[in-house]
C-alpha cells in the first residue's frame, strides 16, 4: 500500500522530465524530396538532429548491394521500421533503393559525418575517422553501429514523413 | 576533538542567543578554541580556500541568474548582454567562470594533500568518502554550468556526455535511449535540456554546501590530520584554531585570491575554449570537442577505450575507486613523508594525471614524438587504476617506513634548529 | 593560451609523425601559425588606440558590413568609455544613417504599398542591423558560404586579433605545387584546410581614411583587427584598470597578513 503511494507520488515528478507535448508535436517532419537530384544529399532538421536525405546513383546502389553482410562490423539493419534483429542488407536500409534516409548522427560520439567522403563513398566523420558506405553502414573507425534509419514513410513519390 | 564545550558567553547578548540557539557555542568550539595540530603546512589551507570558492561561486552565480535567460534562443545573447550591458556584469561573469577553474585547482590540491598525508585513513574514512561525494557533485555542477552559455562547446560537450547513457542499450536494449530521452526532455540536446540543467546548476551548490557541513562535522570528531600523520598526544601538540590558523588561512587565502585576480583581470579566457564564443549549432560539429581542463583526465580515460560501454564503466570506475581508498591502502603509516617507496609512486600518479589531462586536450588521432596519444592515455589509465588497486595494497605491506617522531611537539619543538611550523 | 601551448605540442608531434604515417603525395593543410604583429592593446597595460578603432570601424562599415553582421554591438556602444571615442552626437548621427525595420504604424502596417518593409532611422538603442534577413539569404548571396558574425570573432578564434589580421592579409600567396584550390573557394594558408569561402576583402585604398592615414592593405587589416578586438571585448580597458587596483590592493594585503601571521606564530617558539 505504501509502495503504491510512493510510486503514485513519484511518477509525475519523473515523467515531467520526459518530452513534453510541444516537443512531441515537433517530433514529426514532412520533407519534400523532389529538389534532391541524383547523386545529391540534403540535410534537414528532424527532432533536433540532422537528417540525411540522399538520392543515390545506380553505382552507389550497386556498390551497397554487393557488400556481404558478414563482412560488416555491425550486422544489424538499425532500421526503426524493421525488427531489431533484421540484418544490415542494403534492402533493409530503405524502402526505395534510390532514396536513403538516415539520421546524420555518428554512432560513436554524436558528430555529423560529411557526405561523399571516405573510402566507401558514403560518409566520413571528421571527429574520430569513422567511415560509412553508400548504405550508411559503418565500415571503418570507432563507431560501433550503422547510421540509424529513422521511422518514416512515403506519403507520395516526392514527399516523406519522418517520425 | 569532539568533547565538552568550554564556551562561556562573554556578553549578555551572546548568552541570550546561546540559550536559544547554540550557534555562538558552535562558532567558538569549531573555529576559535578548536585544538588544531601546530604543524599544519600550506597544503592544509585549501579546505578554507575551497569554502571561500564555494561562497564566491554561489554569490556571483545568484547575481548572474538575475540576468541570464535559460532559453536556447536567448541564452548566448543574455550572456553577451551580461558581459556588455549589465553594470560590472563582465566582472561577475568572469569571476564565476574563472572561479570554477580556481575551485577545481584548489580541490585537486586538497585531494592530493589527502592522498599524500594519508588523511583518508582511520578514523577519517568517512571524511574522505564525503569528500569524494562533494567532488562528484562539483563535477556535475560544473558540467551543467558549462552548458548554460549555449556555445558550441556547451552544446556538443552536453551531447557527447549525455549520449554516453545510450551505451546502456548494449546491456538492456532500449533502456539507454529511454534514459537519454528522459535526461534530454527531447530527442536531442535542446531547449528542454538547457532549462533543466539551469535548474540543477542552481540547486547542486546548495547541496554541496550541506555536504560540506557534514564533511566539517565529520572532521571535527577526530580533528585534523597533520603532515607527520601521527595522532595528537597532548595539548602541546596543538594550538587553538584562532588566532593561529585564522591568520595563516587568511594569508594563504589572500595569495590565492591574488592568483585568482591575475586570471580574472589579465587572462579572462585562459581556461576557456574559443569555440564557446560561437552560438550552439546542432548541425555543425566543432573539429575538436573538449571539456574544461579539470575534466580532461577523465575524458582521456573515456576515449582511450574503443568500446563505448566499457569506456563509460572505466570513467565511472575511476571515481568509484576513490571511495575504496581508505581500505585499499594497507600501510600502518599515514604520511608519505615516512613512506619512501609510496612517495615515489604518489608523484608518478600526480604526473600521470597531468599526462592524462594533456591526452584529453588533444584530438583523438594526435601523436607526440611519434606515439599516438591514445596509447599514452591507455597506459595512463592503467597506471591510474593500478595505483589504487595494486600499488596501494602491496606497497603498504612490503615497504619499510621511516621512523616516526614520538610526537608532533617533539618534531616541531624538539631540535633546537627546528624550523617554525610551515 | 593553454590551447596554444598544447597546439604547439601537437604541431611538434604531427611534424614528427607526418613523414612516417602519411603517404608522400598528401599535403598537410594545417593552417600556418598566426603572423607576428603588434597591437596597442597587447599586454597587461595595453589600451585601444582610438584613432585605429575609428579607422577600423570605417573599414568594417565600408567593406565588411556588406556580408558580415555585428549583432552584439549597439550604436550606443560607439560613444562608450574605453572605445572609439565618438561623442554622443556623433554616435547618434551614425545610428541615424542606418535603416531599421519600423514598428507597426497606427494602421498596423509594416509594409508600404509596394510591399517594401517600412523602415525608420536608427537610434542609439538599436543594434547594428544584419546585412541579411536570415542564414539562408546569407548563404544564397555568398555561394553557399555563411559569413560569420564579427562581434565576437576575435574571442571565437584561436589567435584572436592576430588570426583575423593574418587571414585578411593572407590572400596574396600562391598555392604550393600539388594543392588544388576547391572550386568557388580562395587560397589562404592561414585558414584551416587552406580553402576559405571569403574572397580577398581588402585592397590598397579600399577606403579613404578621414584622418588622412595611408590606406594600405596592412594598415586596413591592422585597424579592422583592432576594431574587432574592441567589438569582442569592449570592457578591456576597464578590466585592466580595475585589475591593476585590485592586484595592488591584494599584494599589499598579502604583505600585511604575512606579517600578522609571522607575529602571531612568533610566540610559539
Amino acid at each position: 500500500m505504501g509502495a503504491v503511494g510512493v510510486v503514485a507520488v513519484a511518477w509525475p515528478f519523473i515523467d515531467e522530465m520526459n518530452p513534453s507535448a510541444a516537443v512531441l508535436a515537433l517530433s514529426s517532419t514532412e520533407v519534400d524530396i523532389s529538389p534532391v537530384a541524383v547523386g545529391q544529399q540534403v540535410v534537414v532538421k528532424w527532432r533536433g538532429h540532422p537528417l540525411f536525405v540522399r538520392h543515390r546513383t545506380a553505382k552507389e546502389i550497386a556498390e551497397a548491394k554487393a557488400v556481404n553482410v558478414s563482412d560488416l562490423p555491425d550486422p544489424l539493419a538499425r532500421n526503426s521500421n524493421l525488427p531489431d534483429s533484421a540484418p544490415a542488407t542494403d534492402a533493409n536500409r530503405e524502402f526505395k533503393p534510390e532514396w536513403l534516409i538516415l539520421v546524420g548522427v555518428c554512432t560513436h560520439l554524436g558528430c555529423t559525418p560529411t557526405g561523399f567522403e571516405g573510402d566507401y563513398g558514403g560518409w566520413l566523420c571528421h571527429c574520430h575517422g569513422s567511415q560509412y558506405d553508400t548504405a550508411g553502414r559503418i565500415r571503418k573507425g570507432p563507431a560501433p553501429a550503422n547510421l540509424q534509419v529513422p521511422p518514416y514513410s512515403f506519403l507520395s513519390d516526392t514527399r516523406i514523413k519522418v517520425g | 576533538m569532539s568533547g565538552q564545550s568550554t564556551y562561556t558567553p562573554k556578553t549578555g547578548l551572546e548568552k541570550w542567543i546561546d540559550q536559544r540557539l547554540p550557534l555562538p557555542r558552535l562558532m567558538h568550539d569549531t573555529m576559535t578554541t578548536f585544538p588544531t595540530p601546530r604543524n599544519l603546512n600550506i597544503w592544509y589551507t585549501f579546505g578554507g580556500i575551497l569554502t571561500f570558492c564555494l561562497g564566491v561561486q554561489i554569490v556571483t552565480g545568484i547575481v548572474l541568474a538575475m540576468h541570464y535567460v535559460a532559453n536556447a534562443d536567448m541564452a548566448f545573447d543574455s550572456v553577451e548582454s551580461i558581459m556588455r550591458d549589465v553594470n560590472y556584469g563582465w566582472l561577475m561573469r568572469t569571476i564565476h567562470s574563472t572561479g570554477a577553474s580556481m575551485f577545481f585547482l584548489a580541490v585537486y590540491i586538497h585531494m592530493f594533500r589527502g592522498l599524500y598525508y594519508g588523511s583518508y585513513k582511520a578514523p577519517r574514512e568517512l571524511i574522505w568518502i564525503i569528500g569524494v561525494l562533494i567532488y562528484v557533485l562539483m563535477m556535475a555542477t560544473a558540467f551543467f554550468g558549462y552548458v548554460l552559455p549555449w556555445g558550441q562547446m556547451s552544446f556538443w560537450g552536453a551531447t557527447v556526455i549525455t549520449s554516453l547513457f545510450s551505451s546502456i542499450d548494449q546491456v538492456i536494449p532500449h533502456l539507454g535511449t529511454a534514459i537519454t530521452t528522459w535526461l534530454w526532455g527531447d530527442f536531442a540536446v535542446g531547449d528542454a535540456t538547457l532549462n533543466r540543467f539551469f535548474s540543477l546548476h542552481y540547486l547542486l551548490p546548495f547541496i554541496i554546501a550541506g555536504v560540506v557541513g557534514l564533511h566539517l562535522w565529520a572532521l571535527h570528531v577526530p580533528g585534523n590530520n597533520n603532515p607527520l600523520g601521527i595522532d595528537v598526544k597532548s595539548p602541546q601538540d596543538t594550538v587553538p584554531f584562532h588566532p593561529y590558523y585564522t591568520v595563516k588561512d587568511a594569508f594563504y587565502l589572500c595569495c590565492f585570491v591574488a592568483l585568482f585576480a591575475l586570471f580574472v583581470f589579465y587572462a579572462p579566457d585562459f581556461f576557456g575554449n574559443p569555440d564557446n564564443y560561437q552560438k550552439a549549432n546542432p548541425l555543425v560539429t566543432p573539429p575538436d570537442i573538449v571539456p574544461e581542463w579539470y575534466l580532461l583526465p577523465f575524458y582521456a580515460m573515456l576515449r582511450s577505450i574503443p568500446q563505448k560501454l566499457i569506456g563509460v564503466l572505466v570513467l565511472v570506475g575511476s571515481l568509484v575507486t576513490l571511495v575504496f581508498v581508505p581500505w585499499l591502502d594497507t600501510s600502518r603509516v599515514r604520511s608519505c613523508r615516512f613512506r619512501p617507496l609510496m612517495k615515489q609512486f604518489f608523484w608518478a600518479f600526480a604526473v600521470d594525471c597531468v599526462i592524462l589531462g594533456y591526452c584529453g586536450s588533444q584530438s583523438v588521432d594526435a601523436a607526440a614524438f611519434g606515439v599516438p596519444l591514445v596509447w599514452v592515455a591507455r597506459l595512463g589509465t592503467l597506471y591510474y587504476f593500478g595505483y589504487f588497486w595494486v600499488l596501494m595494497p602491496i606497497i603498504g605491506l612490503i615497504e619499510t617506513p621511516k621512523k616516526l617522531p614520538t610526537s608532533i611537539a617533539q618534531s616541531v619543538l624538539g631540535e633546537p634548529a627546528a624550523a617554525p611550523a610551515e | 593560451m593553454m590551447r596554444t601551448a598544447f597546439s604547439l605540442g601537437l604541431a611538434m608531434g604531427l611534424l614528427a609523425t607526418a613523414p612516417a604515417l602519411t603517404p608522400a603525395l598528401a599535403l598537410d593543410t594545417t593552417k600556418l601559425p598566426v603572423k607576428k604583429v603588434d597591437f596597442s592593446f597587447d599586454g597587461p597595460f595595453g589600451t585601444y588606440d582610438q584613432a585605429a578603432l575609428q579607422r577600423g570601424f570605417q573599414v568594417y562599415k565600408e567593406v565588411c558590413s556588406a556580408c558580415h553582421g555585428l549583432d552584439h554591438i549597439a550604436f550606443h556602444n560607439l560613444d562608450e568609455a574605453g572605445g572609439l571615442g565618438f561623442t554622443e552626437a556623433q554616435a547618434k548621427a551614425i545610428a541615424a544613417g542606418y535603416k531599421i525595420p519600423a514598428d507597426p504604424n497606427d494602421k498596423g502596417e509594416i509594409f508600404d504599398d509596394k510591399g517594401t518593409r517600412l523602415t525608420r532611422p536608427g537610434t542609439l538603442a538599436d543594434k547594428f542591423p544584419n546585412p541579411f534577413a536570415n542564414e539562408e539569404a546569407a548563404r544564397a548571396n555568398n555561394d553557399g558560404n555563411l559569413p560569420p558574425d564579427l562581434s565576437l570573432i576575435v574571442k571565437a578564434r584561436e589567435g584572436g586579433a592576430h588570426y583575423v589580421y593574418s587571414i585578411v592579409t593572407g590572400f596574396h600567396l600562391n598555392p604550393p605545387k600539388g594543392f588544388t584550390v576547391t572550386a568557388g573557394k580562395y587560397y589562404n594558408p592561414y585558414f584551416e584546410g587552406w580553402n576559405i569561402g571569403m574572397p580577398p576583402p581588402l585592397t590598397d585604398n579600399a577606403v579613404t581614411y578621414s584622418d588622412g592615414t595611408k590606406a594600405t592593405v596592412d594598415q586596413e587589416a591592422h585597424d579592422v583587427a583592432t576594431f574587432l578586438a574592441w567589438a569582442s571585448d569592449p570592457k578591456m580597458e576597464e578590466r585592466k584598470r580595475v585589475g591593476f587596483g585590485a592586484l595592488v590592493f591584494l599584494i599589499v594585503l598579502s604583505g600585511l597578513l604575512f606579517f600578522s601571521y609571522r607575529k602571531v606564530w612568533a610566540d610559539l617558539h
